[in-house]
């Protein structure tokens, strides 16, 4: 959630599921909600349906969801930006934004720094050699006490309003037909419905996924997207925000937990390999308010850090030793991330794999190098519950997976995991509730939990550095590992771990005891920074108390029926439904819209059906802002340095794409991106690739794990290309024939789909077809066997967080005679 | 078989064993297909061992009776040939209903109602083959329509009461004509019902002095 | 499927008495599928596959989302995928999730010859009976809708039950359940419809002008009905027949036929009777003998060369 954060100060769905029957506008772009998340979906429904809300389907395919539509507009892969872009320009344009909102919630008034520029491309402080940027010019103009420089009055040329103004006003509606092939009236219609809900009362939710997130501009997709909601005073009330829908259960629990190689639980960061010192590492991460009052909560980082040491390391971590500071692993790079580590793999820099709950020969980019990566390395261990490709990557299954068993050294350990049904524990699904759920079943044959298995592997290697030493044994000897059974904890205690407990008896300021040393944490208001609380994940502090486990809870009733059912299961953070719930509020505290209120100053405090995302009783005329994360205590329009592409959004081509980047032909694509150079190699040119494809999954299947039940092989048997009539027709391809896609780095052969669904597309004067390559088929499970969409996919990522980018690149399609032997 | 000396082969051995397969077919198509018409008369299908059976056994009871009827038309068209004198007989039919035997023309070998029966069987039994395949279900059943599935039905069924009402003509009419059964049993008649029935036939015989059941054929047979 | 209590029948097929009439309190029932909410998901098929233990084998693309590509005895119902060009060019994938009717005039009871296996109970619902059916596949041709399909295996045929064994304890059916958006509905015909004037109102006011419900009267109405954006062209929703009714070639067969061909039937086996009883046997008589022999003898002596008969030949 590389761009909600930036934008609002947390990585998260802003909203819950149930909260989008409140809106009035449903925007469905980077996603296909129907598609892949239809029993979410029915919210939308609902909001047609009892809210007369409007749905508007902005896709490069019809999709299930614009069957649905009210309104359907096509768009080339890749060019959300453009169109947003366009669509703040228009909002600008046609002032129809919420004043009050903007001038108040947001960084609008905010005076940057006088060295900040855009030019051909580019933002200020660019470096070639390096493909970065020197970030110190983003960042605003402070004044003697380091707080933000602001008018209010919108005069000044350097405050973020009009510079934004400024930046968007090349993306004229003929630009952005011209980039993203979007008729111009369709273009307009959707910013004219767009438009109105920045009315007080009106509201418009974002519903977006993979869509907007697997490109090399994903991040700033998202921005873009969360900058129109922030003018529209659409983020915070009821039936708006920005809704990441995750695609997995508990997609948004790894996030919380922090398994991506730069994080630690709860959005702690590690710490670089320059940051040797405890206080060095703390200077950038305890942010001081920049305006007055502010409540700027990561202050309190301190407090979240050392409790999770503690949590960690116990009695092992001390003010004396800096909490164990140099225990924890310092990053060398930015980012160890799946792409950079297949690199590794082929480069011959890594060569033992653990693989848990992943199958990353189906669900990585360019398969081949996946498969060559995999063959190098000494060993592999999988773990999961079913029979993954990459478990089997060494084996010959024909044309679909052409390996050489013989010449592949790499030992494989395949260990069957249970699943979530035959375990307990909790799921945190897109609007952050932690659900717990209860085993069903046993396990089949083998198989054994995750739990068990890491448990296993700890208590080994703990022996052999007993034993034998080793270059570094501190970080695994003084791990704290109390638990009833050391070989198998029970999930409940270690939910226990992540919520935290008093380390001593803790004691408020009359000197009464709040909470006795060993109880379990209210919530992370109860942590301090002197090695007297433990929490495992600060944000989850409060889901499993004395009171209970808050997450097995399930009471459905929702006293205002507007999707707020404060006692089913619990949210982070402290069970607030709705993030940045305050700015549902005027300034004054009274809701924007009377109808749908979610918390209101009553004189005393903040009331209402959810918990404030804000102090309880501070008064609305302190001036304090609703983003309570942020240093500013606004929502910000302009970045600062937290986004490596620049602190505006600005429209790069995809790296395969069929055209110039016409507004800086120079700088076409994402100037931030790393890109390996056999990576670099492996990109394909228009001429030889003309088409753009895109790859998705299908209602019928859930990626690739679905296609080993039965039932779902039956829905939807085998692998296919959707295909324009109009590019079918051109290339002599008929309705369910077999056709050959390539891409420079590989090829797939399948059934073609000719439909109506995908039209040429209109791009800077000439016609682009759009190939959909549904991912979900491979070798294993229950379906006809299938190359998998990722065959085709390009080596490149996000430069924030190096997604990679499977939703837009080139390649060629032909008809063949049938199947490859 | 023995044939008392003297008597006329009205039928041959084959012949004769043709016509009861046939007859055996049709008799157990009336059953079965009587059983899936009329709901009055599902009571049949037991016959067959149950519903099932009678739905699975019918159509193959159909190729059967259709290569025999095949066979028979083969064995009797010659002397099922429309003449003359057949218009002139059907003219005197309320003389033939009477018995009586005045003033009707001599008849060759098969009279024109005899002729009646052959030509109406020959005509539906290949409608009811070719319906009853459109809606044999199990083999044929993408074959045609459903909507051609529909008039196929409706064209078996009324073809099927077509040469139901013709048996029970043909099957009454060898139990009316005494010793017509037995023309088919054992397959001779004697002298006097070939003169009295056929007695064009009957000449035809006497004049090559042939035992029949066709002039100038089985004379061997005329010694036994 | 289940054998309710043969009290709730008010038609059974191959049936000439009247059935049971005791019980006329029961509601009618109606499942409302919402076409304009339905995202083809597939959830439906799916609760469908699975309460009924059904699973079809696993097939092959063929062009378009419809899997499997029609219904079989292993798939009662399923989704069919339409691309629709509206005149102005703009496009609507209909999507209609297929299956039976449940007509409240179900012309596979009337085609069918088994006695009791289709039945229709008070609440509207047509069930096969499978432990009555003889596989014949009359039903076939009854349907308007094509719905029913024989089982190759087991010669029975099969088709949407409208999950009568769960109404019959009170639950909705599988499909209703398994809805992610509400666009299967289950209640009592009379809400059913209710609320589809309500859908049907939304989707006026969105611009679908020929808006309505799908209950046609041609088969006096059905158990199973739509909403549907295009009421006035149902035949664009993958073939949904604009005017469903039971063939006349089936009514026909079933209806006048049937008396009329009995009635034939016997009137010629009575009529054979009485010319017995009028005109009886038709027997040889002496004289013919006495005249065969004559001829015979004659053409005897003729061939001898003795013409002593000649003379005598009989006129």
């Amino acid at each position: 959630m590389a761009s909600l954060a930036p934008t609002f100060g947390r990585g998260a769905m802003t909203n819950t599921w149930q909260d989008i029957k409140n809106a009035n506008v449903v925007v469905v772009m980077g996603g296909n909600a129907a598609e892949a998340h239809p029993c979410g979906f029915k919210w939308v429904i609902e909001a047609k349906i009892e809210n007369g809300a409007k749905l508007i389907v902005i896709d490069p395919r019809f999709t299930r969801t614009a069957s649905v539509a009210d309104y359907y507009a096509p768009i080339r892969p890749g060019t959300d930006i453009a169109f947003l872009s366009g669509v703040i320009r228009y909002l600008l344009e046609k002032d129809k934004i919420q004043h009050e909102y903007v001038r108040a919630y947001t960084n609008a008034s905010l005076i940057v720094k006088d060295g900040f520029s855009f030019a051909d491309g580019l933002f200020s402080g660019y470096s070639e050699d390096t493909h970065s940027y020197d970030k110190s010019s983003w960042d605003y103009e402070l004044d003697d006490q380091g707080f933000a420089k602001i008018d209010d009055t919108w005069q000044h040329p350097r405050c973020v309003i009009n510079l934004l103004r400024q930046h968007v006003a090349r993306y004229t509606p003929e630009m952005v037909s011209r980039i993203c092939g979007t008729p111009q009236d369709k273009y307009l219609h959707i910013c004219d419905t767009l438009a109105a809900t920045s009315a007080p009362d009106k509201a418009m939710t974002s519903l977006f996924a993979l869509g907007w997130t697997q490109h090399s501009i994903g991040a700033q997709n998202i921005r873009t997207m969360a900058m129109v909601q922030l003018l529209l005073g659409n983020i915070g009330v009821a039936g708006g925000g920005m809704n990441a829908l995750r695609g997995h259960s508990n997609i948004q629990g790894l996030t919380d937990i922090g398994l991506m190689s730069d994080q630690m639980p709860g959005y702690l960061t590690l710490p670089h390999e320059n940051e040797t010192t405890f206080e060095d590492y703390m200077k950038t991460r305890q942010f001081k308010p920049l305006r007055p009052n502010q409540i700027s909560y990561w202050q309190n980082y301190k407090k979240f850090m050392v409790s999770f040491q503690k949590s960690f390391y116990g009695n092992a971590a001390t003010a004396e030793n800096n909490w164990a500071y140099d225990w924890l692993p310092k990053l060398d790079v930015p980012l160890y991330d799946i792409i950079r580590a297949f690199e590794m793999m082929n480069k011959g820099a890594m060569n033992g794999y653990i693989c848990q709950g992943f199958n990353p020969l189906q669900a990585f980019p360019d398969r081949g190098k996946i498969r060559r990566g995999l063959s190098k390395l000494k060993f592999l261990v999988t773990m999961d519950p079913l029979d993954t490709e990459t478990s089997r990557f060494w084996e010959d299954f024909g044309p679909q997976n052409p390996a050489d068993s013989a010449s592949i050294q790499t030992e494989v350990f395949q260990l069957p995991t249970s699943c979530f049904a035959e375990e307990n524990g909790s799921l945190v699904n897109s609007t952050r509730w932690l659900q717990w759920h209860w085993k069903a079943a046993e396990p089949p044959g083998e198989a054994k939990s995750d739990i068990w298995i890491m448990s296993g592997i700890y208590h080994r290697m703990r022996e052999m550095y007993r034993k034998e030493g080793g270059a570094f044994p501190d970080p695994i000897l003084n791990l704290s590992w109390d638990y009833t059974d050391p070989t198998n904890p029970d999930p409940e205690e270690l939910a226990k771990d992540m919520n935290g407990r008093a380390r001593v008896d803790l004691k408020d300021e009359s000197g009464a005891v709040t909470l006795k040393a060993g109880q379990l944490l209210d919530g992370f208001g109860q942590l301090r920074d002197d090695g007297t609380t433990e929490s495992g994940c600060w944000v989850f502090s409060g889901s499993y108390t004395e009171q209970g486990n808050q997450m097995a809870r399930r009471d459905a009733s929702d006293p205002r029926e507007q999707g707020i059912a404060p006692n089913w299961a619990w949210a982070w953070p402290a069970n607030r439904r709705i993030l940045y719930n305050r700015a549902s509020a005027d300034l004054e505290g009274n809701p924007w819209n009377p109808e749908k209120p979610i918390i209101r100053w009553s004189g005393t405090k903040w009331v209402g059906i959810d918990v404030p995302d804000y102090g309880p009783t501070v008064k609305p005329s302190d001036s304090i802002g609703p983003f309570i994360m942020n240093a500013e205590g606004v929502g910000r329009l302009f970045a600062r340095d937290m986004m490596a592409e620049g602190p505006f959004p600005e429209h790069y081509e995809p790296f395969e794409s069929p055209v110039p980047n016409v507004l800086h032909p120079k700088v076409r694509s994402n100037p931030a991106a790393r890109v390996f150079p056999d990576d670099m190699a492996a990109f394909g040119t228009a001429p030889e690739y003309p088409f753009v494809a895109t790859t998705y999954r299908l209602t019928e299947h859930f990626h690739y794990w679905s296609k080993h039940a039965l039932i779902n092989a039956i829905l939807q048997p085998e692998e296919f290309v959707e295909i324009g009539e109009v590019l079918a027709n051109e290339k002599g391809i008929a309705q369910g024939s077999w056709v050959r896609v390539s891409s420079k780095r590989g090829h797939v052969v399948c059934k073609a789909y000719v439909t109506k669904r995908i039209k040429p597309l209109t791009v800077d004067g000439k016609p682009t077809h759009v190939i959909g390559v549904p991912i979900h088929w491979g070798f294993t499970g229950q379906a006809r066997k299938g190359y998998g969409a990722n065959t085709l996919t390009p080596s490149v990522g996000d430069a924030n967080t190096q997604t990679p980018e499977f939703k837009a690149f080139l390649v060629n399609v032909e008809s063949v005679k049938g199947p490859e032997v | 078989m023995t044939r008392p000396k003297g008597t006329l082969i009205r039928n041959s051995t084959g012949t004769r064993l043709n016509h009861w397969l046939t007859a055996a077919c049709f008799v157990l198509l009336v059953l079965s297909g009587l059983s899936m018409f009329h709901p009055l008369l599902f009571w049949m299908s037991a016959l067959f061992g149950g519903g099932q059976w009678t739905r699975a056994i019918h159509p193959w009871i159909g190729l059967v009776l259709a290569v025999s009827y095949a066979a028979m038309i083969v064995q009797f068209l010659r002397d099922n040939l429309w003449s003359k004198d057949d218009i002139a007989w059907a003219r005197t039919i309320d003389k033939v209903l009477a018995n009586e035997e005045e003033g009707v023309p001599e008849v060759a070998r098969f009279n024109a109602g005899q002729k009646m029966v052959f030509w109406s069987m020959t005509l539906l039994i290949p409608v009811l083959l070719v319906t009853g395949i459109f809606v044999w279900d199990y083999y044929f059943e993408s074959l045609t329509s459903i909507e051609t599935q529909r008039y196929a039905l409706l064209i078996h069924s009324l073809a099927a009461i077509a040469a139901i009402i013709i048996w029970i003509t043909h099957v009454y009419a060898a139990i009316w004509v005494r010793g017509s059964m037995r023309a088919m049993t054992q397959g001779y008649v004697t002298p006097g019902w070939a003169w009295r029935h056929h007695r064009k036939w009957f000449r035809s015989l006497a004049a090559t002095g042939s035992a029949g059941p066709r002039p100038g054929k089985a004379a061997d047979e005329t010694h036994k | 499927m289940a054998d309710l209590q043969s009290q709730d029948y008010i038609r059974r097929s191959a049936t000439t008495l009247t059935p049971p009439s005791a019980r006329s309190h029961e509601d009618q029932v109606a499942k409302l599928i919402d076409v304009t909410r339905c995202i083809g998901c597939k959830a439906c098929q799916a609760a469908c596959m699975e309460w009924n233990d059904l699973r079809s084998p696993v097939g092959e693309f063929t062009g378009s989302y419809d899997n499997p590509h029609d219904l079989d005895p292993h798939t009662w119902t399923l989704m069919r995928f339409t691309e629709h060009e509206t005149d102005d060019g703009n496009l609507e994938w209909l999507i209609r999730k297929d299956g039976c009717m449940h007509c409240e005039d179900p012309g596979c009871l009337k085609a069918c010859p088994a006695p009791g296996a289709i039945v229709q109970y008070a609440n509207g619902i047509v069930d096969f009976i499978s432990a009555h059916c003889i596989g014949c596949g009359y039903c076939v041709a009854g349907c308007p809708f094509n719905i029913p399909r024989i089982s190759k295996v087991d010669h029975k045929s099969y088709k949407c039950t409208l999950c009568s064994d769960r109404v019959e304890v009170g639950l909705e059916p599988a499909c209703v359940k398994a809805c992610p958006t509400g666009a299967i509905m289950f209640g009592s015909k009379a809400d059913m419809t209710d609320w589809a004037g309500d859908r049907i109102d939304d989707l006026k006011s969105r611009g679908y002008q020929n808006a309505g419900l799908y209950d046609p009267p041609g088969v006096s109405g059905t158990h199973v009905m739509y909403v549907l954006h295009h009421a006035d062209k149902p035949s664009l929703y993958a073939g949904l027949p604009d005017d469903p009714k039971i063939s006349p070639a089936v009514t026909f067969w079933k209806g006048l036929i049937k008396p009329v061909a009995l009635a034939g039937v016997a009137l010629a086996a009575v009529s054979g009777f009485l010319h017995w009883v009028i005109a009886g046997p038709n027997e040889v008589q002496p004289e013919d003998e006495a005249e065969a022999e004559h001829l015979l003898a004659a053409e005897r002596s003729k061939k001898d060369g003795d013409n002593r008969y000649n003379a005598d030949k009989p006129a």
